[in-house]
């Protein structure tokens, strides 16, 4: 039984350091003294000083930032109407096909939607004569590959909602309208926040898809750090990955609480 | 349509791919009384509901509530309010505006809704439990909140689906009296669908008996236990020994309890012999089954009146006698 569980435990242990290691050096070494990367020096914040007075990567993690904002909202009220509509529109031929449709992006290799948005900003470009490359077409981007994952999070979620509440906000006088909006939308809105978190954070490190749609003017903090990353690696970098780490596990986590609360 | 009804029911189906949940039923429901739809599991009571409440379209049939044609009429503009089976009060909200929803929907002032709120909860007699949340209350008192929000906006007609079925007991006897008396004191009218025909018995004005999504017969309880107007009615209301008649194109049902056991053969005006073959002691009355020399079996109850050991053993070789207007003739 110890033998067991000691021969347990190392698996894990060796799973978890497979997992971590790099991410706890990352974050070690944006403390380290030196400029090499593979010599410990002694502690100092000098990188995170640099960091903060780098005003290409911060004007570029603004700009992600936004971006991440926008586009995780517009998923999270598109997501939303979609996934509604797939827990309860009628059974209907197809049904099935337009399911499977709405979450398609998310197994997509997103090489393929690159090319497709390419396409289809290439194209409204010469007949339209817009939108520019940057900015908003990166929101557009980001927002039609985000929508499967917050339909999939409200479906899951209405799917096992009591519809009877709906019914007896109606019989009580509520329009379909109202009942939704006081029934239905804070029961859900858990799910839904859930479903932006998760698209805010897609957002923010995609760096294939931007790579496509993004103009020459527009750097994300992703296209910023692989571009540095590839003219020589500055501690600085690791400053930058612990912050998005933090952000990544603060915005997971609170999905997570989220989702897992019921009311 | 007489004056009195509120609800007229005219060649009502529903159908839900094959199944057929409600065919062709006609019925009136009239002004104060408490209207009970009794029948067993999937009969179609709950879609006849939901079709008064307006959740279900017919395929064919009218409805009209108080006079007018529902047809069209979406569910927040009927004049009628429905208390559902799961109760399905609003779980982030508390009692109190669970209760006032309604109100506030109407758009009525906050103060208005306040006291019309507590006098309900009052009614209830869930006065001091308006801050709770439904998860923090007891299934009774579920009950009651749910009641209490169907209630509040003084609907003309008040639709209940099981509205005792998830309580105990005790609590479902207690509760019985204590939906009639709202239900007199309000002076409203009550449809309320059971499959308990005790329930159905001792609460309601009439009731009508459903089977396959059709009515078999519609009444006030005691006409329809002593006059069921078919052999599914008599079998499914109470205990009835069903005789063939006229070589089986009629039959006679007849209750246990107008049966009478005797050790010697009475001057009854209908006497047959037999032996028991077993007894069912349920405390205020037993209940015999007897097999009659051409192998059938009646079932006899007697009260027990006496706290003496029963007079009659299994086994025994005993007479039965009924009186000729005991039994009531069927003819389907
Ligand atoms: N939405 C629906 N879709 C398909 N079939 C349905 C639907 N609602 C009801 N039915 C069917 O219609 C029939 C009548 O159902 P209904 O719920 O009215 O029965 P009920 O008398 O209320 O039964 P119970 O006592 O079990 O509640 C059943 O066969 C049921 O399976
Ligand atoms: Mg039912």
């Amino acid at each position: 039984m110890a033998a067991r569980a000691r021969f347990a435990f190392t698996v894990l242990a060796f799973g978890y350091a497979f997992l971590y290691l790099p991410i706890a050096l990352v974050i070690v070494y944006s403390f380290n003294d030196s400029r090499l990367v593979t010599v410990w020096a002694g502690f100092s914040t000098k990188w995170w000083s640099a960091l903060f007075a780098n005003e290409a990567m911060l004007s570029a993690a603004w700009l992600s930032l936004r971006i991440a904002f926008v586009s995780a909202t517009a998923a999270a009220l598109i997501g939303l109407a979609a996934g509604y509509a797939l827990a309860r529109a009628p059974r209907f031929p197809g049904r099935t096909l337009f399911g499977s449709l709405v979450i398609a992006p998310m197994v997509m290799p997103e090489i393929v939607m690159g090319i497709a948005m390419l396409l289809l900003f290439v194209g409204s470009d010469s007949l339209l004569g817009g939108p520019q490359r940057g900015f908003l077409t990166i929101v557009i981007a980001h927002t039609t590959f985000a929508i499967a994952f917050v339909a999939v999070v409200v479906q899951a979620r209405l799917a096992d909602f009591d519809r009877s509440l709906e019914e007896a906000a109606m019989d009580l006088g509520a329009t379909p309208w109202t009942a939704f909006l006081t029934v239905t939308l804070p029961m859900i809105a858990p799910a839904v926040a859930s479903g932006w978190l998760l698209a805010f954070t897609l957002s923010l490190d995609d760096l294939v898809l931007t790579q496509f749609v993004a103009g020459a003017q527009s750097q994300t903090l992703p296209m910023q750090v692989y571009s540095s990353v590839r003219l020589g690696v500055d501690p600085q970098i690791n400053a930058l990955a612990t912050l998005i780490v933090i952000v990544a596990v603060l915005a997971l986590t609170t999905s997570g609480w989220l989702t897992r609360r019921r009311i | 349509m007489t004056a009195a009804a509120i609800v007229t029911l005219t060649g009502l189906a529903k159908r839900f791919g094959s199944v057929t949940a409600v065919e062709r039923v006609d019925l009136e429901i009239r002004r104060g009384e408490l209207f009970a739809l009794l029948g067993g599991s999937g009969c179609g009571k709950t879609t006849l509901l939901r079709m008064i409440a307006g959740f279900e379209t017919p395929d064919q049939g009218r409805i009209l509530i108080d006079g007018q044609d529902m047809t069209g009429v979406p569910p927040h503009r009927r004049p009628v309010n429905m208390m559902f089976q799961s109760y399905a009060l609003f779980p982030h909200m508390d009692v109190a505006a669970n209760v006032g929803y309604g109100l506030r929907r109407d758009g009525l002032p906050a103060p208005e809704i306040a006291r019309r709120v507590g006098e309900a909860l009052k009614q209830v007699r869930l006065g001091d439990l308006g801050e709770r949340r439904p998860a923090q209350l007891s299934g009774g008192q579920r009950q009651r909140v749910a009641l209490a929000r169907a209630l509040v906006k003084r609907p003309k007609l008040l639709l209940l689906d099981e509205p005792l079925a998830a309580l105990d007991r005790k609590l479902r006897e207690a509760t019985r009296f204590e939906l009639v008396r709202l239900q007199e004191e309000l002076g409203l009218t009550f449809v309320m669908v059971t499959h308990d025909q005790e329930e159905a018995m001792s609460m309601a004005s009439r009731l009508a008996v459903m089977d396959k999504g059709r009515i078999e017969q519609v009444g006030p309880p005691h006409e329809v236990y002593e006059r069921p107007a078919s052999r599914f009615v008599a079998d499914f209301i109470g205990i009835a020994n069903i005789l063939p008649l006229d070589g089986g194109r009629a039959w006679l049902a007849l209750r246990p309890e107008k049966i009478a056991l005797f050790a010697a053969r009475p001057d009854t005006d209908h006497a047959e012999q037999g032996r028991i073959v077993d007894i069912a002691y349920e405390g205020d009355r037993s209940l015999y089954r007897v097999g009659l020399l051409d192998g059938s079996l009646l079932q006899v109850s007697t009260a027990n009146t006496a706290r003496i050991a029963a007079a009659f053993r299994r086994g025994d070789d005993v007479w039965l006698g009924w009186a000729a207007d005991a039994g009531h003739r069927l003819d389907k």
